[in-house]
C-alpha cells in the first residue's frame, strides 16, 4: 500500500503526467454530464443557421445542418472515451490472459498464440481495423471488434516476455516445489510483474485508438453521422474547409488534446513504474 | 545467413496466408449477400432475382467458402490476382499501377522524417535533461498525438486555400508532394526520436565509450565514430516497424490528397465493396510490409558485425 | 622520483538527495617505474579514484582536493588539455574487456585511431604501429581486421593492454584487468603487463580486489576501505607482516589462509561509521574508534597506516 502511495505521489510531482491527469478528468466530467451543460441538442438541425461563426449562442458556430458544434464536440468526448476505454479493457485483458499462457506453457500452446500475434502484427494495424470494420460495415460495435483484433498482440508479446523471465526466478521455482498450482503461481507470483509495463501499455493504447477510431470515421468506415463523433465530424466538415474551417477545427483539437492528455499520462506513469529508468548513473556517460 | 533468410521466408508465408485467411472469413461474415451486393455495384438497384443469381454462379460464390478460398489462392499461387468484381481490371496489374504514387510519398515522407527524428534524438541524448532535451521530447509527444488526417486538413486549409501557395490535392509534380509529405513525415519522426534518444543514451553509457573518451579522443569523435555507429542499430529495426506506420498512414494521407496510391486503392475498393480487389490489396500489403521488413533484418545483419562474423 | 601525487581528494555523488563520499581525503603518490596495487572490496570507490585521475566522472559530482602530474592539477585543467594526457601521458584500461571494446570496430582500428588522433599520422602508418603493438601483446596481427567478439576474453585483454600501452603513457591505470580470466590466463596477462611496463619505464596503478593479483606484481600496496585509505606499504612488508587490522584480515580470507571471511559488511558510502570507518567490523575495536576518527601515520619507513593502534613516529607524519 505503501508502495502505491509513493508511485501516486511522484506521479503527481511529474508534470506531464499531472496535466494529463487533469485533463483526463475533465474530459471524464465533460463525457458524463455533457446533457447537462450543452447548450444544444446535438442532433438537432437548423437550417436556417448554417455554418455559422463562433457567436454567443453557438460558441463554436454551426455546421452545415446548423447543429451547435460545441454541443456535438462534447457528446464527442463520450463516444471516443467510450471506444478508447472498451477497447483496451477487452485486449489488455485478453491480451495478458494470452500472454500469461503462451510465456508460462510455453510448447505449443506458444507456438500458436504467437504465430496468431505474427499474423495480426504482419499488417500495419490501422490498415486491418481499416478493412476489417469495411467490411463488418459501420457502427460502434464492429469499430470496437476492429480494433480490438488489431490491438491484443501488443499485450501479449510484452506479458510473454515478462513471464518468460520471472518464470526462471526462484521464487517461482520455490512456490513449484511447494507443490503450488500453476494457477496460483501465474495469478500469485506472474502477473504481479507484469501489472506495471500492462498498465503503461494500456494508457498508450487509449491513446492510439482513440486515434484509429477517429481515422476509421473519418475515412466513412466507423461512427456514422448523425451520431456526434470527432472523426466523422471532420469528414463532414471538408467541403466548407475552405468557407467554414472551424467545421474541422474544433473536433481536430479535442483529439488532440484527449489524446495527448493519455500520451503524457502514460508517459509519466513509464516513469514512475519503470524501476530502471530510477537508476542513478554514476560513472560519466 | 541464408538459412534464416529462408526461415524468415517461409514465416513470411504462414503470415501472408494468416492474414488472408482473416480477410477472406471477414468478407464471409459480412452482413448482406456478396452477390447481390456486387450486381448492384455493376448493374444498379434494378435488379431481378435472375441477375444476382447468374452474378453468384459466374463469381463461384455458391461454392463453399473454403473452396473460394483455395480456388482464390491456387491461383494466387500463379500470380494471378484475379479481375476487379465492378471494373473488370485485371486486379495485380490495377496495383502495380498505383505502386510508383505510393512508393514516392512513402520515400519522402521516410526522409523527411528521420532528417528530423535522428538529429533531434541525438540532441536530446547528448543534452540530456536540458530544455532542449524537453523541447524535443515534448514536441515528439504533440506528433504522436497529432491526428495526421486533421493535420492534412489544416495544411490544406493554410498553404493551399488560405495561401494558395501550393495545390491542395492531386499528382504529379515536386509541388503536390509537398503537402501529403509535411502531413506524413513528421507525425513518422516522432515515434522515431524516441527510440533513438534511449539508443543513444544507453550507448552514451556503455563502458566502451570511457575507452574512447580514455584514449583522449574528443567529444566529436567519440560521438560521431564510437557512439553513431552502435547506436543507429536498434533504430534500424525500428524504421522498419515503422513500415507500417507509413503504409498505414498512407491510406489516411492518399484519401485526403487524392493520391493515386496503394491505400487509395484500398479504401476505394473497400467503400466499391469489391472483394476481389481487397484480397488483392491486402495480400500485396501483407507481402510488402513482411518483406521489408526482412530487408531491414538482413540489413541490421549486415551492418552489426557481432551477427555479420556469427559462424566463422 | 613521484610521478603523480594525489593529495586529499575527496569525491562526493549526490545521488537522489544523498551524499555518496565515493574518495574522501585520499592521499597517494604514483612514484616513477612502480607498480602500486590499489586494493578494496567492490564498492570501495577504488575505480572511482582511477576515474577521477583520467577526469571520466560524470557532471553530477563534486571533486575537491588536488591531482598533481607534471606540475600541474589535472582537476583544474580545461577539457583539450586533458584529452592531451588521456592516452598520451596517463593510459587507462577497464574493467572487462568484452563491455570496453567497442564492438562495430575492428581491434586493429581501436588501435591505430589512437596514433592518427594523437600524432597525426597517416592511415597506413598508423595502421603499421597497431599492428606492431598488437605483436608487442603477444596477438597475430594479421587478425587485426576482426572484431572484437571474435576473441577471447584473454584476447580482449590483451587488446586492452595494447591501446592503454599504445602512446607509451608515463602511467597505466589498469582497473581490474583479471576479471572473468581462469587463472592460468590470469598469469599470463599479469605477466605480459608487468613485463611491458617494466621494459618500458612505465608506472602502474594496479586497481583490484584481489590481494593474489596484487601480490605478484606490485612494488607497494594501498589499501582501501568505504572510501578512504586505511594503509600503504611496500608490497613484501604488507603481505608479511600487516599493520591495520583490516589489511590482516583481508590476508586472512584469502583461500589459502583458510578463507577466514571478514564478519559484517562493508559500510553505505553515503552514510559510513563515525570514528574509524571500520570499528564496526573490527577485531581490535576499543571506545575511542568509535568516537574518532584516525588520521593517517607514518609508523615506519614508506609505512602508513590509520588506526589507533599504532603510534606516530619521527620518520613522517
Amino acid at each position: 500500500m505503501n508502495e502505491t502511495w509513493i508511485a501516486l505521489k511522484e506521479l503527481g510531482e511529474n508534470r506531464m503526467a499531472a496535466v494529463g491527469i487533469v485533463i483526463i478528468v475533465f474530459l471524464v466530467f465533460v463525457a458524463f454530464f455533457a446533457p447537462f451543460f450543452s447548450p444544444h441538442d446535438p442532433l438537432e438541425q437548423n437550417l436556417e443557421k448554417r455554418l455559422l461563426a463562433s457567436n454567443g449562442e453557438y460558441p463554436f458556430g454551426t455546421d452545415e445542418l446548423g447543429r451547435c458544434i460545441f454541443s456535438r464536440v462534447m457528446y464527442g468526448t463520450r463516444i471516443s472515451l467510450e471506444i478508447g476505454v472498451v477497447v483496451v479493457g477487452i485486449t489488455a485483458l485478453i491480451g495478458t490472459i494470452l500472454g500469461v499462457i503462451s510465456g508460462y506453457y510455453g510448447g505449443i500452446v506458444d507456438e500458436i498464440i504467437m504465430r496468431a500475434v505474427d499474423v495480426v502484427l504482419a499488417f500495419p494495424g490501422i490498415i486491418l481495423a481499416l478493412v476489417i470494420a469495411g467490411l463488418l460495415g459501420p457502427g460502434l460495435f464492429n469499430v470496437i471488434l476492429a480494433l480490438a483484433v488489431t490491438h491484443w498482440p501488443a499485450y501479449t508479446r510484452l506479458v510473454r516476455g515478462m513471464t518468460l523471465s520471472v518464470k526462471e526466478k526462484e521464487f517461482v521455482e520455490a512456490a513449484r516445489a511447494l507443490r503450488a498450482s500453476n494457477f496460483y503461481i501465474m495469478r500469485r507470483h506472474i502477473l504481479p510483474n507484469c501489472i506495471n509495463p500492462v498498465i503503461v501499455l494500456a494508457t498508450l493504447g487509449i491513446a492510439h485508438t482513440i486515434i484509429f477510431a477517429a481515422a476509421l470515421s473519418f475515412l466513412g468506415l466507423g461512427i456514422q453521422p448523425p451520431t456526434p463523433e470527432w472523426g466523422s465530424m471532420l469528414k463532414a466538415g471538408i467541403p466548407y474547409l475552405r468557407t467554414a474551417p472551424f467545421l474541422t477545427f474544433f473536433p481536430g483539437i479535442m483529439i488532440m488534446i484527449t489524446v495527448l492528455a493519455f500520451n503524457f499520462l502514460g508517459d509519466g506513469l513509464r516513469d514512475t513504474l519503470d524501476p530502471r529508468a530510477k537508476e542513478m548513473i554514476m560513472m560519466k556517460k | 545467413m541464408l538459412k534464416y533468410i529462408l526461415k524468415r521466408l517461409l514465416l513470411v508465408f504462414v503470415v501472408v496466408l494468416g492474414v488472408t485467411v482473416v480477410t477472406f472469413s471477414a468478407m464471409h461474415l459480412a452482413p448482406g449477400d456478396p452477390a447481390e451486393m456486387i450486381a448492384v455495384a455493376r448493374y444498379g438497384e434494378d435488379l431481378t432475382q435472375e441477375e444476382i443469381e447468374w452474378v453468384r454462379a459466374t463469381e463461384g460464390l455458391d461454392a463453399p467458402v473454403y473452396i473460394q478460398y483455395l480456388g482464390w489462392l491456387e491461383h494466387v499461387l500463379r500470380l494471378d490476382l484475379g479481375k476487379s468484381l465492378i471494373t473488370y481490371e485485371d486486379v495485380l496489374g490495377e496495383i502495380l499501377t498505383r505502386i510508383p504514387a505510393t512508393l514516392v510519398l512513402a520515400i519522402s515522407s521516410l526522409i523527411l522524417s528521420l532528417l528530423i527524428a535522428l538529429p533531434a534524438g541525438i540532441i536530446s541524448a547528448i543534452r540530456k535533461n536540458t530544455i532542449v532535451d524537453n523541447a524535443c521530447m515534448t514536441g515528439a509527444l504533440l506528433g504522436v498525438s497529432m491526428p495526421n488526417f486533421w493535420l492534412g486538413l489544416l495544411l490544406i486549409w493554410l498553404f493551399a486555400l488560405s495561401l494558395g501557395l501550393l495545390p491542395s490535392f492531386g499528382y504529379g509534380s515536386i509541388k503536390h508532394l509537398i503537402l501529403p509529405t509535411i502531413t506524413l513525415g513528421p507525425s513518422m519522426s516522432a515515434i522515431t526520436t524516441r527510440p533513438t534518444r534511449s539508443s543513444m543514451l544507453d550507448v552514451l553509457n556503455q563502458d566502451y565509450i570511457v575507452t574512447a573518451k580514455a584514449k583522449g579522443l574528443d567529444e566529436r569523435t567519440i560521438l560521431l565514430k564510437h557512439a553513431l555507429k552502435n547506436a543507429m542499430l536498434p533504430v534500424i529495426t525500428f524504421v522498419g516497424l515503422q513500415l507500417g506506420f507509413l503504409l498505414g498512414g498512407a491510406v489516411i494521407v492518399e484519401t485526403i490528397f487524392a493520391w493515386p496510391g496503394i491505400g487509395r486503392l484500398l479504401v476505394d475498393s473497400i467503400y466499391a465493396r469489391d472483394f476481389a480487389l481487397i484480397q488483392g490489396c491486402v495480400l500485396f500489403i501483407a507481402v510488402i510490409f513482411a518483406l521489408a521488413n526482412l530487408a531491414v533484418d538482413v540489413l541490421y545483419a549486415y551492418l552489426d558485425p557481432r551477427i555479420r562474423y556469427e559462424k566463422k | 622520483m613521484t610521478l603523480l601525487r594525489i593529495e586529499d581528494l575527496r569525491v562526493y555523488f549526490n545521488a537522489r538527495g544523498r551524499i555518496v563520499k565515493a574518495n574522501d581525503g585520499v592521499d597517494l603518490e604514483i612514484e616513477e617505474t612502480e607498480i602500486l596495487g590499489l586494493i578494496g572490496e567492490t564498492g570501495c570507490g577504488k575505480s572511482i579514484l582511477g576515474r577521477a585521475i583520467m577526469g571520466l566522472l560524470s557532471e553530477n559530482v563534486e571533486i575537491g582536493g588536488r591531482i598533481i602530474y607534471k606540475g600541474e592539477n589535472l582537476l583544474e585543467l580545461c577539457e583539450a588539455r586533458m584529452r592531451q594526457i588521456r592516452g598520451k601521458e596517463i593510459g587507462m584500461m577497464l574493467q572487462n574487456p568484452s563491455t570496453s571494446l567497442n564492438p562495430v570496430l575492428t581491434v586493429g582500428e581501436q588501435i591505430a585511431e589512437v596514433y592518427r588522433y594523437h600524432e597525426g599520422v597517416g592511415k597506413e602508418e598508423a595502421k603499421k604501429k597497431a599492428a606492431d603493438m598488437l605483436k608487442l601483446v603477444g596477438m597475430d596481427p594479421k587478425r587485426m581486421d576482426e572484431y572484437p567478439h571474435q576473441f577471447s576474453g584473454g584476447m580482449k585483454q590483451r587488446v586492452m593492454i595494447a591501446i592503454g600501452l599504445a602512446l607509451n603513457p608515463r602511467i597505466l591505470i589498469a582497473d581490474e584487468p583479471t576479471t572473468g580470466l581462469d587463472s592460468s590466463m590470469k598469469k599470463q596477462i599479469l605477466d605480459l603487463m608487468s613485463g611491458l611496463i617494466k621494459s618500458r619505464d612505465v608506472s602502474m596503478l594496479l586497481i583490484t580486489h584481489d590481494l593474489e593479483v596484487a601480490k605478484g606484481v606490485c612494488n607497494r600496496i594501498a589499501v582501501m576501505y568505504a572510501g578512504e585509505l586505511l594503509e600503504i606499504a611496500p608490497a613484501e612488508k604488507l603481505l608479511s607482516e600487516p599493520k591495520h587490522p583490516y589489511t590482516q584480515d583481508l590476508l586472512d580470507s584469502l583461500p589459502r589462509m583458510g578463507l577466514n571471511p571478514i564478519p559484517g559488511e562493508s559500510p553505505s558510502l553515503s552514510s559510513p561509521p563515525a570514528g574509524c570507518r571500520f570499528h564496526p567490523r573490527c577485531r581490535c575495536r576499543s571506545d575511542k574508534c568509535s568516537e574518532k576518527h584516525p588520521d593517517m601515520i607514518g609508523i615506519e619507513a614508506e609505512t602508513y597506516v590509520r588506526c589507533f593502534l599504532y603510534k606516530n613516529d619521527k620518520s613522517k607524519g
